[in-house]
């Protein structure tokens, strides 16, 4: 023999606690435990030894062999977990330092708007319908019973291509539309551009409206009245008041304008409502019977409400925006706001 | 329509305060869009008389002086206005005044001289913004009372945001009956007598257009006194309502059109050379109006002639050379009805809106004629004197506008109003309002008075009693919704899934006018067929877009201004063009990007957007319908000849475009980096393929590169189509996975690399059999491209 077992085993164990990483441990293991390692050759050597000699001294040998093979899985498991926690702390980085790669943009303000108000009416069973934007005068004007040189045309500020045709001064051009191709019952929100010649700093040229219509037997102002109420309880999210002014639509008879109590100060009185604790927000009446006559509709059979609101208008008291303008500036610093 | 309170309250005064009855008028229907007090808040000034002045001792610019304020001794007050002298009248601030701005006036000393009091301007009472000097009172003002009291200045201007419908309530005598109705009041409209004329004489009038003119009333009032001076009283009325005093006649017939709602007009009788003719304009004619403008006419105005010339604009306007002036002694008088349709457009049509036109276009009482003239002629001769001779009448009875009963059915009231209406409440709500109510079967027959032009139907005098009733007092129901099922058409993407895609994907919704600046227009989309705005608001918003990339640009522009580096837009709306001589209007979803493909970031090198980062954009949204499209190379001229393509659908149909802006268009626009563009037709995006299932392979799939050498003109859609077109069914899927060019590989050419994915339905595929199917590959690819394998 070489050298004596236990001086083997005091060096492998000496050799196994200096071994710094997995590497030189596995270098110490092969050194002992490989084909040309000390054991390995100590159990070689054995074939010389007679059998009696030869149990004994195995004995010896394979003990010392556990004990290294022990204190090895020992040495390893407190390397690996000193590497992982290396690892680890190395690994360590800012969480707070922001994501990579494309961010989330958002919509308009007015189509979160209409998105808004069209998932309102279509949980109610409104159908969103849209309709050109040049419009002849027929559909803008004539058939929503505003013949030519009535005063309420020269309230609507209208672009002209020529004589007969115009930029659509009002949604209102889609209630024809759908009555022309369908039969009632009817019930439509119809909403998108429209455009006035008028331009200042609570007029733009063009703004958005939705247009709401409702044809059936047996509708009542009453279920005008309903509609708006819950309409504008749902939209703006709060016990609002609202109440009904007579006014003139030529297309609607009884005509309305409808006001909803001030968001802004709920009713006390603000800047924004001009003290008198109320902001308008559309129109709406009882469909005109003209109107049921150019669309072949019979008004003793059917009756109808329609109403009418501005997208801008509903998406300033929602948000508290004070200009008008900066709906169409398409300022980005405006527009993300509303993500 | 402005009116004052004080004036209102005259004709009928319900027990309300002011802001009731506003709200009253509001809530009826006749909103009211500003209340304004006459005056500032101001106490304790009275009128005065300056009895004398004196130089003030010790300051060159200040008079002491006796004011008479109408108690047994005068006060001493010090004043330094420029025209203070003995016998002017003028408001006196006394001991205890407090003037607006809560000034508070107090006996006081200015430089040695006691001043018991102020002599004021208008300024200084709030009634004007500036003023020189002391405001001067006319000299029959009586001394000692409250100036307020004097000058009426307790009332407020009710300003009403009349609807067209409401022409009744173009006057204070319309408003009034209103305000009486509303309030459960009897309102009578004032008689006034006939005036007895004091001499025979008259203008011979013929009215040729009687269907435009049913009524026409002229009186002939001659040796007015020229020097007269409108009162006080009417001044401030008229002024209260918006009108300028000008001279006593002309003053007359304002005020009689804001208390009654009937225009008049009154013609110096010696500029006349009758008979006075109302006829249709002729073609050529010209006139030159009160305004100074000169209109030509057509052969289809309405005029007031004489045998020279055509003399106004009948119901419009008056002419300048027959108006009264300074020293007129004579008047013709008219007051007429005009019937709407015969104003209405003739105004907007020479660019002019009076006070006339207004009122006419939207229908005059025509039963009112006569009373008018009565009053008009009443205040005139009280007013300047003057003779008045007869009146002379020109009425076609059945030229005047039909009044027939409306019938209203109670039932009707119940069914669309949802309230009960007795007998007793029709009539007094109906009677109120001017009407004849009757009662017939189920119902009432109603005729409406001459000054109602919007009843015409049933549902008018529906409208009238939930008016009356308040629109807020009807009830208001849950309706009882006839549901249908709704539909989920599944070939159909819907818009919103779009937008929120392109957001997912970093572009930021805009919303730009449809309307456009033409030259951007032109360099945008050259050679398109525009339509033009015939009246645009400005010129930089004239023409309608072709393609929504005008409005992109200018937004993106916009920010870039603003310190924005990097921007996407998109914009989903319509663009408008001519094709074949026809108006078309077609929904697009167009998009913009520029500056880096990420926000600048700490982690990772920043790098440009390019094409394919936009192509991306795009094919996902394709991938949202799952439908796929083409690409192909394309020139446009806004866009880089080299990277421009057009986008087809399954069906060869172009539906858009993507590309870079071109380089001289990016900086003519002042762009400084490089900007994409994409637009698509939205129906072509929306258009959904409904998948069918197709079964999976149970067996292992391999995956086979190959390397190809082609010339740089072989796209690498040419590639994959050639191998598509090799309908071997095992190839499942083909990438390309890098283009080379450069050492190894020959000028002109470049390198792709592909990977095939190939599976079959059957078996596993052996590598005979991946070799074979390799091999006819690549041998279709050296057919048809020219392709060799790169070793
Ligand atoms: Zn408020």
């Amino acid at each position: 023999m070489s050298a004596s077992i236990e001086d083997i085993v005091k060096q492998a164990l000496q050799e196994l606690a200096s071994a710094t990483d997995l590497s030189q441990l596995d270098q110490v293991r092969v050194n002992y435990l490989g084909k040309k390692g000390l054991f390995t050759q100590q159990m070689k050597e054995l074939g010389s030894l007679d059998p009696e000699q030869r149990r004994s001294a195995g004995q010896v040998i394979n003990d010392a062999k556990n004990t290294f093979q022990e204190a090895l899985e020992t040495r390893k498991a407190t390397l690996e977990s000193d590497e992982l926690a290396a690892r680890l702390a190395k690994e360590c980085i800012d969480v707070t330092l922001p994501g990579r790669g494309q961010t989330v943009s958002g919509l308009h303000p007015v189509t979160i708007t209409l998105r808004r108000i069209a998932k309102i009416f279509a949980d109610a069973g409104f159908n969103i319908v849209e309709g050109p934007e040049i419009e002849d005068d027929y559909h803008n004007f004539g058939a929503l019973n505003i013949p030519e040189h009535h005063p309420a045309r020269a309230m609507h500020d209208t672009f002209y291509f020529d004589a007969h045709t115009v930029l659509r001064t009002h949604t209102s051009p889609v209630q024809i539309r759908v009555m022309e191709s369908e039969k009632p019952p009817l019930k439509i929100i119809a909403p998108g551009r429209v455009y006035r010649c008028d331009s200042d700093m609570t007029h733009s040229p063009m703004f958005h409206q939705v247009e709401g219509f409702l044809v059936d037997t047996d509708v009542s102002f009453g279920d005008l009245k309903g509609v708006i109420f819950e309409f504008l309880r749902a939209f703006f999210e709060k016990e609002v008041n609202v109440r009904f002014r007579p006014s003139y639509f030529p297309f609607t008879e009884p005509s309305a304008e409808f006001d909803v109590s001030c968001v802004m100060c709920d009713g006390k009185g603000c800047r924004v409502c001009k003290q008198t604790g109320w902001l308008e927000v559309g129109g709406c009446g009882m469909i005109h019977p003209e109107v049921f006559k150019s669309v072949g509709i019979d008004n003793q059979v059917y009756s109808g409400f329609a109403f009418g609101t501005g997208v801008e208008r509903l998406a300033m008291m929602k948000y508290g925006i004070n200009d008008l303008r900066m709906f169409f500036d398409n300022d980005l610093k405006f527009l993300q706001q509303f993500r | 329509m402005q009116v004052s309170e004080a004036w209102l309250r005259e004709l009928v005064n319900p027990p309300v305060a002011t802001a009731e009855l506003v709200a009253q008028l509001t809530m009826a229907g006749l909103e009211v869009d500003a209340l304004t007090p006459v005056a500032a808040e101001f106490s304790g000034v009275v009128v005065g008389e300056v009895l004398s002045t004196i130089q003030h001792p010790n300051a060159d610019k200040l008079r002491v002086c006796q004011v008479n304020i109408g108690q047994a001794d005068p006060l001493q007050i010090v004043c330094g206005a420029s025209n203070v002298r003995p016998g002017l009248k003028i408001p006196a601030a006394l001991i205890g005044a407090v003037l607006p701005g809560n000034f508070k006036i107090k006996e006081s000393k200015l430089r040695g001289e006691l001043s018991f009091g102020m002599l004021c301007s208008e300024k200084e009472l709030g009634l004007a913004v500036s003023s020189e000097g002391l405001m001067e009172l006319p000299a029959d003002a009586p001394v000692g009372i409250d100036i307020r009291d004097y000058l009426m200045l307790n009332d407020n201007v009710i300003e009403l945001g009349l609807t067209p419908n409401r022409a009744d309530c173009l006057s204070v005598e319309g408003v009034a009956r209103e305000v009486a109705v509303l309030n459960n009041l009897s309102f009578q409209a004032p008689e006034f007598a006939a005036i007895e004329p004091q001499h025979q004489q008259t203008l011979e009038v013929k009215v040729e257009a009687t269907e435009a003119c049913p009524v026409y009333l002229g009186r002939l009032i001659k040796n007015i006194n020229p020097a007269a001076v409108t009162p006080l009283w009417m001044q401030e009325r008229l002024r209260r309502c918006g009108i300028r005093s000008l001279s006593p006649v002309v003053d007359v017939t304002n005020y009689v059109l804001i208390e009654l709602g009937q225009p008049l007009h009154a013609f110096d009788a010696d500029k006349l050379s009758a008979p006075i003719v109302v006829r249709r304009s002729r073609v050529g004619e010209s006139m030159a109006l009160l305004n100074d403008q000169t209109i030509e006419l057509d052969g289809d105005a309405l005029v007031i002639a004489d045998q020279q010339q055509a003399l106004a604009l009948a119901g419009v306007m008056g002419g300048k050379d027959s108006a009264v002036f300074g020293e007129t002694r004579d008047i013709f008088l008219e007051c007429a009805f005009f019937t709407p349709i015969d104003v209405a457009g003739k105004a907007r049509q020479f660019g002019l809106h009076t006070d006339s036109s207004h009122r006419f276009e939207r229908g005059v009482d025509f039963n009112l004629q006569r009373r008018a003239m009565e009053r008009a002629t009443q205040l005139i001769m009280e007013i300047a004197g003057g003779s008045p001779g007869p009146v002379q009448e020109s009425i076609v009875a059945a030229a005047l506008p039909a009044r027939a009963p409306v019938k209203l059915r109670s039932q009707r009231i119940t069914k669309v109003l949802g309230i009960q209406f007795g007998d007793d409440e029709v009539h007094k709500l109906f009677e109120g309002l001017g009407m004849q109510v009757q009662v017939v079967e189920n119902g009432w027959e109603i005729i409406p008075p001459g000054f109602r032009f919007d009843i015409a139907i049933e549902e008018d005098l529906l409208e009238e009693i939930g008016r009356i009733y308040g629109y807020n007092n009807l009830p208001s129901s849950n309706l009882l919704m006839r549901a249908e099922l709704g539909k989920a058409p599944e070939a159909q993407l819907s818009l919103a899934r779009l937008q929120d895609c392109l957001v997912d994907r970093g572009y930021q919704e805009a919303i730009t006018y449809s309307f456009v600046d033409e030259a951007m227009q032109n360099a945008v989309a050259p050679g398109e067929e525009f339509i033009r705005i015939q009246n645009p608001i400005s010129s930089e918003l004239a023409v309608m877009r072709t393609t929504l990339w005008c409005g992109l640009l200018n937004a993106a522009l916009y920010n870039i201004n603003r310190q924005q580096n990097r921007v996407r837009l998109f914009e989903a709306g319509l663009r408008f063009f001519y094709q074949d001589g026809q108006i078309q209007q077609r929904k697009m979803l167009s998009g913009l990007a520029l500056g880096t493909v990420n926000v600048e970031q700490w982690g990772e090198k920043s790098r440009k957007l390019d094409f394919f980062d936009m192509k991306a954009d795009v094919e996902a949204l394709f991938g949202l319908a799952g439908v796929s499209a083409d690409f192909v190379a394309f020139q446009h001229s806004a866009l880089h000849p080299g990277q421009t393509a057009q986008i087809k659908n399954q069906r060869g149909e172009i539906i858009g475009l993507l590309g870079m802006l071109h380089p001289t268009l990016e900086k003519q626009l002042g762009f400084d980096s490089p900007v994409y563009l994409f637009e698509l037709e939205q129906d072509a995006v929306l258009e959904r393929n409904v998948p069918i299932f197709s079964a999976l392979s149970k067996f292992p799939s391999v995956r086979r590169d190959m390397a190809l050498l082609v010339e740089e003109a072989v796209s690498a859609a040419a590639i994959t189509r050639v191998i598509e077109e090799c309908r071997e069914t095992a190839i499942r899927e083909i990438s390309i996975f890098d283009i080379y060019r450069g050492p190894g590989v020959a000028e002109g050419y470049k390198s792709v690399a592909l990977a095939l994915v190939l599976q079959d339905f059957a078996q596993t595929l052996t590598d005979t059999e991946i070799d074979a199917i390799f091999r006819q590959v690549l041998d279709t690819l050296a057919a048809k491209l020219n392709a060799k394998l790169r070793e």
